[in-house]
């Protein structure tokens, strides 16, 4: 990122040295800044995470494969797992959040620049260490490398006796400390939006990216902080020899279980609010309408984080719990698609009668509101306990979840990616290479995690390193396999679209899109200071009242 | 959207505040965690010493409690810009922190010697003391705190126009003392 381009140092004189620049980058805590760091540093772990993903599919591809052996095949779940939800999601979650919500609401930074920082550079320094365990583990105390305890880490498995050696450490102590991080960047964002909005901005006047951020931070410090005190619990136990999880001693498994899924359920929500909200900042701007029910977006939204708090048994309808354990998380796990289906309904409505423009953002949105809308409905089915006991811990359960984290996250991440690329960077992405990845992408999606359902319903337990021949499953690994190729050359194109344009794209301006939120009134990248002075605004869209001067939205909302 | 000037009307929480008080969030719900085993497990342990064997700590209650007090009224002084009143109270809640800190090393020292009970002897221990040292943890955190702005004040820097920083770590010594009212309850009366 050339500062030069930015303007902020003596534009037009000599380039600084890169050691300068560098230095400047190593030590900021400008939140656009810290956001790139964040965004960069996930969709580094997204290729490394991506690569433990294609070694998995490799091993699978055909029955008695021995491409891996079954130790490393456990050490790639577990990485596979860890590193795609705590140092690819939630870093490039925390990357837009920190970027655009001080934007959006008119502020200069985050409430605490520092603590910004801080909380970066230990999340960057936990996935630093995680993965030091490939070549620390061996070299300390002999027994164990990677960890291979599986992304949940169920006790016993975790305990000194099942798990000697370092590498449950490096998975423990990895989560402490990013954990660390992911609160006080939470602590920071609610601050901020509480605190810090410029004036006029009540908070039903936020955008609804704000509003979304705003309850996924207050999701992250009620679940990541008991999975903190989890992990403080399982230190304790491998270090100073207690018993929270030692079954010999009367400590119990089934509690590490609550623990970890009352931060574990959450934690899908605080991925996808974020999600949902560059799905509502984008469907408005290429539908040309303003977002339909605003107010019951936000209720909505507010409900999910209510309810995400009391669904994480649904988790461990296996593990056999009494009859009113079963009913109460049977029926709170099929409230919560009532408020999401609210808001599929609402992203539907705001494009119903709208001018609609199949830009490459607006195509991922369209692609997440079908595919997330069938991975919800997969997610109802097994929010039912007596079709749990069939299918929990199967193959369908992982085409499940990835059919929420790939076909609806990461789908609205990309469409993230390419809506703000003009304002990070001040050009233009190439359109061309975003459509080729887009369809690359949604062939390549629906290869992979369509046919993945399939071995599950037949009856195949996840995590297993290899299977016999003749049992149904062969042709749908083979096209699930398939699948990763088409997804890996449309990640190829994606990061190939963000190089190039960098440097040959045309510039976009302050505002390409027609936009109606704060950001795209300040140049394209902002300055440090964001803006020369600090704006006013009367209505959700204030661009499109100083657009629109004879017919202002205040008028009507 | 029109550019801001002086805006007497748009008065937002003060950040520190806010910030204060998500941390209070992330905190109770490490503490309930940490409660939640510690109920769990009561009465569980297959071997060692129990519940039974603790005393309640009705002086170092009183001494930490107290010192909500004394924080109050130090506080309330700097406000008033009587930093002499502000440093006396400052340390009696120092003083009043360090004799509870030292009561606890004092109770562990005779569960660890006199009952022979440790982290490692059984649930109760495991339990027992995570949940009772992270709450003095939190006490040693914010006497540290503490102390390094009763440094400050030695030195001349606390005026007037810091009490409302001085005001935060107030509100996390309460914060703590209102967690020690719950561990108090659970591991001292209902527990025992």
């Amino acid at each position: 990122m050339a500062t030069t381009d930015v303007g902020w140092i003596d534009a037009g004189t000599r380039p600084r040295p890169l050691v300068d620049r560098l230095h400047e980058w190593v030590t900021t805590v400008d939140h656009k800044r810290l956001g790139l760091l964040y965004v960069g540093y996930g969709l580094l772990f997204l290729v490394i995470g991506g690569i433990e993903a294609t070694i998995l599919r490799l091993q699978l591809v055909r029955p008695h494969n021995g491409f891996v052996s079954p130790q490393v095949f456990n050490q790639m779940f577990t990485m596979h797992g860890t590193t795609m939800i705590f140092f690819v999601a939630m870093p490039i979650v925390f990357g837009f959040a920190n970027y655009l919500v001080p934007l959006m609401i008119g502020a200069r930074d985050m409430a605490f620049p520092r603590l910004n920082a801080f909380s970066f550079w230990l999340t960057a320094f936990s996935g630093l260490f995680l993965y030091f365990s490939f070549v620390g583990g061996f070299g300390l105390y002999g027994a164990g490398t990677a960890p291979d305890v599986g992304w949940f880490a169920y006790a016993p498995l975790t305990a000194k006796t099942f798990s000697p050696g370092h590498s449950t450490d490096y998975w423990t102590l990895a989560l402490l400390v990013s954990g660390f991080g992911s609160i006080g960047t939470a602590i920071n964002i609610i601050a901020t939006i509480l605190s810090m909005r410029c004036p006029g901005m009540t908070l039903g006047k936020m955008p609804l990216l704000v509003w979304l951020n705003l309850v996924m931070a207050g999701l992250v410090i009620l679940a990541v902080s008991p999975l903190t005190a989890a992990q403080i619990m399982l230190l304790v136990d491998r270090y100073l020899g207690g018993h929270f999880f030692d079954t010999q001693a009367g400590g119990s498994a089934v509690l590490w279980m609550h623990f970890f899924w009352v931060f574990g359920h959450p934690e899908v929500y605080v991925l996808v609010l974020p999600a949902f909200a560059f799905a509502s900042e984008i469907i408005p701007v290429f539908s040309r309408k303003a977002m339909f029910g605003y107010p019951v977006m936000v209720a909505a939204t507010v409900a999910i984080g209510f309810i995400s708090m009391s669904v994480w048994a649904h988790h461990m309808f296996t593990v056999g719990m009494t009859a009113a354990g079963n009913t109460f998380f049977v029926l709170t796990t099929m409230a919560i698609a009532v408020p999401t289906g609210i808001k599929i309904f609402n992203w539907l409505a705001t494009m119903w009668g709208g001018k609609i423009y199949f830009k490459a953002p607006m195509l991922f949105c369209i692609a997440f509101l079908f595919q997330f809308l069938v991975a919800g409905l997969t997610g109802v089915m097994m929010s039912s306990a007596p079709f749990d006991w069939q299918l929990g811990n199967s193959y369908f359960v992982v085409a499940h979840f990835h059919y929420v984290i790939v076909g609806g996250i990461l789908f609205c991440i990309f469409a993230a990616f390419y809506y703000w690329y003009p304002k990070v960077t001040g050009r233009m992405y190439s359109e061309t290479l975003a459509k080729a990845h887009f369809w690359l992408f949604v062939i390549g999606f629906h290869l992979t995690f369509d046919s993945m359902h399939v071995p599950g319903l037949l009856g195949m337990p996840r995590r297993i390193y290899t299977y016999e021949p003749g049992r149904g499953w062969d042709t749908w690994h083979l096209v699930t396999t398939i699948g990763v190729a088409f997804q890996a050359a449309g990640v190829l194109a994606f990061v190939f679209n963000l190089v190039r344009s960098y440097v040959r794209g045309r510039p976009a301006g302050s505002d390409p899109w027609d936009a109606w939120t704060l950001e795209w009134s300040t140049t394209s990248p902002p300055p440090e200071y964001n803006y020369a002075s600090v704006p006013v605004v009367k209505s959700r869209r204030p661009l499109w009242d100083l657009k629109h001067p004879e017919d202002p939205d205040w008028k009507y909302e | 959207m029109s550019t801001a000037s002086a805006n007497p009307d748009w008065v937002l929480p003060d950040r520190g505040r806010v910030g204060m008080f998500s941390l209070f969030a992330s905190e109770s719900a490490i503490f309930v965690i940490f409660i939640v085993a510690y109920l769990f497990y009561a009465g569980k342990s297959v071997s060692g010493p129990t519940a039974s064997v603790l005393h309640l700590p009705v002086l170092l209650t009183v001494c930490l409690l107290s010192s909500s007090w004394t924080i109050h009224r130090a506080v309330a002084g700097l406000r008033r810009g009587e930093v002499g009143s502000f440093a006396g109270f400052w340390v009696a809640t120092i003083v009043l922190g360090a004799v509870f800190l030292g009561g606890t090393a004092l109770e562990w020292r005779h569960l660890i010697h006199d009952e022979g009970l440790t982290i490692r002897t059984n649930l109760f221990g495991t339990t027992y003391y995570s949940l009772v040292g992270l709450h003095a943890f939190h006490v040693t955190v914010g006497l540290i705190a503490l102390a390094t702005v009763a440094l400050l004040t030695a030195g001349g820097h606390v005026k007037r126009e810091h009490a409302a920083r001085v005001d935060l770590l107030g509100l996390y010594w309460h914060f703590v003392d209102v967690v020690w009212i719950a561990v108090f309850l659970v591991v001292y009366v209902v527990g025992r």
